[in-house]
């Protein structure tokens, strides 16, 4: 390369730094900005939002609930009602529950999640403290395949495995709820699976499973505190 | 700015330059959202939103960005407006949200948007600037509803929920699925290259007589 060819290039434009700086930090104080008033102007829709879909949610698997309670069922064996001070702690365990239209307790309702064929399934289920079982459950949010996984929700054989005995014994549940193959249900606390579905049921089983084993027993010794809204 | 060059700004995205059937950008949301007419739109719309805001403030801001920053700054900008829709559908419905997903947080990378800032915005004021960027948006738009509506109405014999078919119907439940998706953009893009194709012939043909 020869030493004329280098001085016949025009050497770039250069910025200085201070003007780059000074340019990023001001659209980075107008998209901060920006971003702050759309989360402040929308703040209060979303929350309406979300307590509008958690109460559609546990009125449809308490059909005979008209307003809802939401709880902590603590590690320790106390319930604490949500939002009456102090964070959720370690292990604590959400649930909702519903009163009919004279404030008597109509059932419990909780979120469990498991492992579905696509991404995890998440359900919300009743319980009902009377009849000591799983009375229904409904989905909260679910990628399984339309037209075969979805069926859980549709299918009435699948729907026919509740009520799901869900009886204490110690400190779990005296049967584990779990998905058996399809047709060979013989114990209430079996899930019949849907043939061709059968992940997505064990899902359903698992879930319900998970989160009935550590809250149930939790809630037998508040049933009296829970038995009238407060 | 005449009134025909507005025009044509706008239409160059809609028809001649079409993101989706011609220039074959944005693909991602175009293929996973696409499952019915509704969501469809609804990506089209937040994209739109994203993608105006973008494009007037790149070119608001245009002569104060240096270029050697430019692309950071495209991409703060692009990543705030998406925030905001974010944030807006959130707050028009939950249903919405669940169902777009992932890929309303996606816009951010959305190589259309990012193109336009880079190719359009950053060179002209701002509204020619404002009237490409919708032209872009609504054949966006149109190309996402043109793949939602056929893969809606196979895969789940209904459009925007209405059903059309009766209870008679089978769902071609693969239409709604992610190979659905592929079939159906294939399709779209045939007939595409088949018109294309045959005004190239029509063209060739009044070139020889005259």
């Amino acid at each position: 390369m020869s030493s004329e060819m280098n001085v016949s290039v025009p050497l770039p434009q250069t910025t200085p730094p201070l003007v780059m700086i000074r340019a990023l930090g001001l659209i980075a104080a107008i998209c901060g900005l920006i971003i702050v008033s759309a989360y402040q102007g929308t703040y209060d829709a979303v929350q309406e939002n979300k307590r509008i879909a958690v109460e559609r949610a546990v009125f449809k698997v308490i059909p005979t609930a008209k307003s809802i309670v939401e709880y902590w069922a603590l590690p320790d064996g106390q319930i604490e009602k949500v939002g009456a001070g102090g964070a959720a702690q370690q292990g604590a365990i959400k649930f909702y529950a519903g009163y009919d239209e004279r404030d008597a307790l109509a059932g419990i309702a909780a979120e469990g999640a498991a492992k579905g064929y696509a991404d995890s399934v998440r359900i919300l289920f009743a319980y009902d403290p009377g009849q000591q079982a799983i009375t229904g459950f409904g989905v909260v949010s679910s990628r399984e395949t339309p037209g075969i996984g979805d069926k859980i929700v549709t299918d009435k054989a699948f729907l026919a495995n509740f009520p799901l005995d869900a009886k204490v014994s110690n400190d779990s549940l005296a049967n584990e709820i779990r998905a058996v193959k399809n047709g060979s249900k013989t114990s209430p606390w079996q899930v019949d699976a849907i043939a061709g579905a059968t992940i997505t049921s064990r899902a359903v089983a698992k879930a319900i499973n998970d989160t009935a084993q550590a809250l149930v027993p939790r809630l037998a010794t508040h049933l009296d505190k829970l038995k009238d809204k407060p | 700015m005449s009134k025909t060059d507005r025009w044509d700004e706008f239409m160059e995205g809609v028809w001649r330059q079409n993101p989706i059937f011609v220039m074959v950008l944005g693909l991602c949301p175009a293929l996973a959202v696409t499952v019915s007419a509704v969501n469809a739109i609804s990506m089209g719309i937040a994209t739109t939103f994203v993608l105006t805001c973008s494009c007037v403030l790149v070119s608001l801001l245009r002569k104060l960005i240096p270029k050697e920053v430019r692309i950071a700054t495209y991409i703060v900008i692009i990543a705030t407006f998406v925030t905001v829709v974010d944030y807006l559908i959130q707050a028009v419905s939950l249903a919405l949200y669940d169902a777009l997903g992932a890929f309303i947080q996606l816009i951010v990378v959305n190589c259309i948007i990012l193109g336009r800032a880079e190719a359009h915005a950053s060179k002209n004021s701002p509204l020619p600037a404002l009237i490409n960027a919708l032209g872009m948006s609504l054949g966006f738009t149109l190309g996402l509803f043109a793949l939602g509506a056929v893969r809606e109405i196979l895969g789940a014999g209904s459009l925007f929920g209405i059903a059309l078919f009766g209870g008679s119907f089978q769902p071609w439940v693969v239409m709604v699925l992610p190979p659905g998706g592929f079939f159906v953009l294939g399709l779209w893009l045939l007939l595409f290259a088949a018109l294309e194709r045959r005004k190239q012939r029509k063209a060739l043909e009044v070139a020889q007589h005259a």
